[in-house]
């Protein structure tokens, strides 16, 4: 067991260049912090086994784990608030040479320690809403056993100290995802989502692959540490493969937090149970693309800047036009699906043009209000059973409980006074500060956007007249606990990181996040700037207004205010630009005449071979039956005994039985004998 | 000399014996054939005997060998005539051609 991170970590606060580091390693609770890890892992296998007879399923099992796992993340998330943890725990598994070491561990910073607690408490309160959502379904028991594996690989990624251990755990995580979202398989649709989301991921993971052996063979060593430490100090082994290795492992993170044109998962994922869009949307599997930018970020800051230009280029568009599709989607799953696509690239806009803690903070902040409305979908969709706006309307007054949480997470993802403001504005100033101003001002309109089809949602479904089938009916209180309490922090997370404000003895986010190794050259804001703050909140209130007049009509044009157009733009964002058709296209080209030749040169060539053998063995077999067994094998046999038959037929006529005919040939054999005994010889 | 006229004589016995052998049909008659054909035998060992005049006296001691044997023969003949002739009432031998196809 090394603590190499924190050896380095003393060194440089020796040598007096890395101010910031004056945490301490947080003891026990640091040391013994790779339960998280394991606990949901252990959960996975222990659910497999025991699960079917649990009364919950298993479900009691994964909320144990993650429960326990929640009071490590907290113990730690306060000792960090408070003064700062930096560690790391590493054991060998295995080495290549002398040079190479595989090591699995944990790494106890900042950054992971704020991934540690959004995992676990976001994962908490959603597992204990499935608890009740998944109550009677198919397979709970494998629904949980997954569920649990998710987080868990989700865990091992973020408490990941090298590239290793991160790749173990993005596959996990991919792995799991597509468990449950092709989780109800008896549908043929469901089964293509997942495999959807398996393979683009699998493309940009080829990235994420080459990236790391790149940049891990040319410095000998995978540690996050040692990498950003070597980046920092302009190691020129790295600068020889930063730009390449860097643009590798960006197109991996761009497959996991759906960068355009990857983001065509996404959606589709919606094919999961909603607590599974919940947890993926929130904790899981679309951050882990961002936490590897800010995990890697002085990689990109000191060395591989030119990547950065090439990163805000797909995040702006990822950010505004995928932000976009969500306008005409009817799906509730689908307009928050393709809302977590343009948060994902404020936030790795963000990243990539040096506000580290603005992308995180919005990275924060969009788990939990992401998170909530995803379970209001959720239970949205368990009221009325089905996805569709179009079936929706008036639930306003059938499910209040979820209503005014659906109500908070809205605002504050519109970016509306509530906790999404604050990262919003945030990722605004950096923007703005670091002279991107025409990525702002796009930013800007993103969020006009995002208030617009918010508002959409919200008028479709909870207010005008019911359209559905039935009488909806507010979910039970298992679930409307977990919104009341995902409510809280939506509303009010902003204030952790007001510019300029700290909150005495647990500070606030910048400080937790300024608990690292390498020095990073961030850009913070230390007041507000209330001149940006006034245009996001314009834009955002002026595109919820819109959404307004255009969406909240009365019973009687209800019709009307759903067929709202646009004129070539509605048509083009229907067929999301065409970008599903093109990788389809794509997948036919190989799925098509190139599979056809495959067939064709697999039946006509490969298999000539072994057929023209087989035939050739064939037509042995019947030469060897017809000729040589039943004629030459055979004729002999059958000839010996003819002759011998015969022979015999002929010479028993020489028994005669008579003596004197025995002694007569005798005595004639015994003359010749004399004859020739005398005269012959 | 006199060995020639002992060896026409064993001949001549020996000849007789070989045509009682083949032409009697009485089993009783076919044994004495064979008994004459093995005294023709004898006279010849006891004949080149007195011409050779052995240490040993081989023709002697192997012509009283074979009296032996002819009489033990003989014996064993007799006896299989007579069972045979108690069963089937006839000492013919063409009436004991039972071991045939």
């Amino acid at each position: 067991m090394v603590n190499s991170l924190y050896r380095l970590a003393l060194v440089a606060a020796e040598e007096g260049e890395h101010a910031e580091i004056h945490a301490g390693d947080g003891g026990f609770w640091a040391d013994t912090a790779g339960i998280m890890l394991v606990l949901p892992v252990v959960a996975f296998l222990v659910i497999l086994i025991v699960g079917k007879h649990m009364k919950h399923k298993g479900g009691e099992i994964a909320v144990a784990a993650l429960a326990i796992n929640l009071v490590w993340a907290s113990v730690l998330f306060y000792l960090n608030a408070t003064g700062g943890v930096i560690d790391q725990t590493t054991f060998e598994i295995g080495r290549i040479g002398s040079g190479l070491v595989f090591e699995i561990g944990w790494v106890v910073d900042g950054l992971s320690i704020l991934m540690f607690w959004l995992v676990n408490f976001v994962g908490l309160l959603v597992f204990i809403y499935a608890l009740g959502y998944m109550h009677g379904d198919r397979r709970v028991d494998w629904f949980f056993a997954a569920f649990s594996l998710f987080a868990g690989a989700m865990l091992i990624l973020v408490g990941a100290p090298n590239l290793i251990q991160l790749i173990i755990g993005w596959e996990g995580v991919g792995l799991a995802s597509y468990f449950l979202i092709g989780f109800y398989w008896e549908d043929l649709a469901n089964v293509k989502a997942g495999n959807k989301a398996f393979m683009v991921n699998k493309l940009a993971d080829v990235g994420l692959v080459l990236g790391a052996i790149l940049v891990g063979v040319a410095l000998g060593t995978w540690d996050f540490g040692a990498i950003n430490l070597a980046a920092f100090e302009g190691n020129a082994e790295l600068a020889a493969v930063a730009g390449v290795g860097g643009l590798l492992l960006f197109i991996g993170a761009m497959g996991k937090s759906a960068q355009f044109p990857f983001h065509i998962w996404l959606p589709d994922a919606m094919a999961g149970p909603t607590p599974v869009s919940a947890l993926m949307h929130a904790a899981t599997m679309v951050t882990a693309g961002i936490y590897l930018m800010a995990r890697l970020f002085p990689l990109y800051e000191y060395m591989a800047s030119d990547i950065r230009t090439t990163m805000i280029v797909i995040g702006t568009i990822t950010l505004f036009g995928v932000g976009l599709l969500a306008i005409v989607a009817d799906d509730i799953k689908k307009v928050l699906a393709y809302s977590t696509v343009s948060q994902l690239g404020y936030m790795m806009t963000a990243i990539a043009a040096g506000g580290y803690t603005a992308g995180l903070f919005h990275l924060f902040t969009h788990a939990a209000f992401k998170a909530l409305l995803f379970l209001c979908a959720g239970s949205v969709i368990h009221a009325v059973h089905s996805n569709n706006m179009s079936d929706m309307g008036g639930l306003r007054k059938y499910t209040p409980t979820t209503f005014w949480t659906w109500i908070v997470g809205a605002l504050a993802l519109s970016g509306i006074g509530l906790s999404g403001f604050w990262s919003k504005d945030e990722i605004l100033g950096t923007l703005s500060h670091e002279g991107y101003t025409a990525v702002m001002w796009i930013s800007v309109a993103g969020a006009f956007v995002t208030a617009f089809y918010m508002a959409r949602a919200t008028f479709l479904t909870f207010f005008g007249t019911y359209k559905g089938h039935g009488e909806p009916h507010e979910s039970p209180k298992i679930m409307t606990v977990p919104l009341i309490i995902l409510a809280v922090p939506s509303a009010l997370m902003g204030i952790l990181n007001i510019p300029g404000v700290s909150l005495g003895r647990i500070r606030n986010y910048t400080e937790w996040l300024a608990v690292r190794l390498v020095p990073m050259g961030d850009h913070h804001p230390e007041a507000i700037d209330w001149g940006l703050a006034i245009i996001g909140l314009t834009a955002a209130l002026l595109g919820g207004l819109i959404g307004y007049v255009i969406y909240y009509g009365d019973a009687e044009t209800q019709l009307e205010r759903d067929s709202f157009e646009i004129p070539v733009l509605f048509p083009l964002l229907r067929k999301k630009y065409y970008i599903d058709d093109l990788a389809l296209g794509i997948v036919a080209l190989f799925t098509g005449p190139f599979a056809r030749f495959a067939n064709w040169t697999n039946t006509y060539v490969i298999d000539a071979v072994p057929n023209a053998i087989g035939a050739g063995v064939k037509a042995l077999g019947v030469f060897v039956y017809g000729t040589v067994d039943q004629k030459a094998v055979d004729g002999v046999f059958n000839g010996l005994s003819a002759a011998t038959d015969g022979a015999g037929s002929a010479v028993r006529k020489w028994q005669t039985g008579r003596i004197q005919q025995y002694a007569a040939a005798f005595v004639a054999g015994a003359l010749i004998l004399v004859v020739l005994f005398v005269f012959v010889l | 000399m006199l060995l020639n006229q002992f060896l026409v004589l064993g001949a001549a016995l020996f000849a007789m014996g070989v045509y009682g052998l083949l032409v009697r049909r009485n089993i009783v008659l076919i044994l004495l054939s064979v008994e004459l054909m093995l005294t023709a035998v004898n006279i010849n060992l006891v004949a080149f005997e007195a011409y050779l005049v052995t240490a040993d006296a081989v023709g002697q001691v192997f012509a009283i060998f074979v009296i032996t044997v002819a009489a033990a023969e003989v014996g064993i003949g007799l006896a299989i005539v007579l069972m045979i002739f108690r069963n089937r009432k006839s000492a013919n031998v063409d009436d004991l051609s039972l071991m045939r196809w």
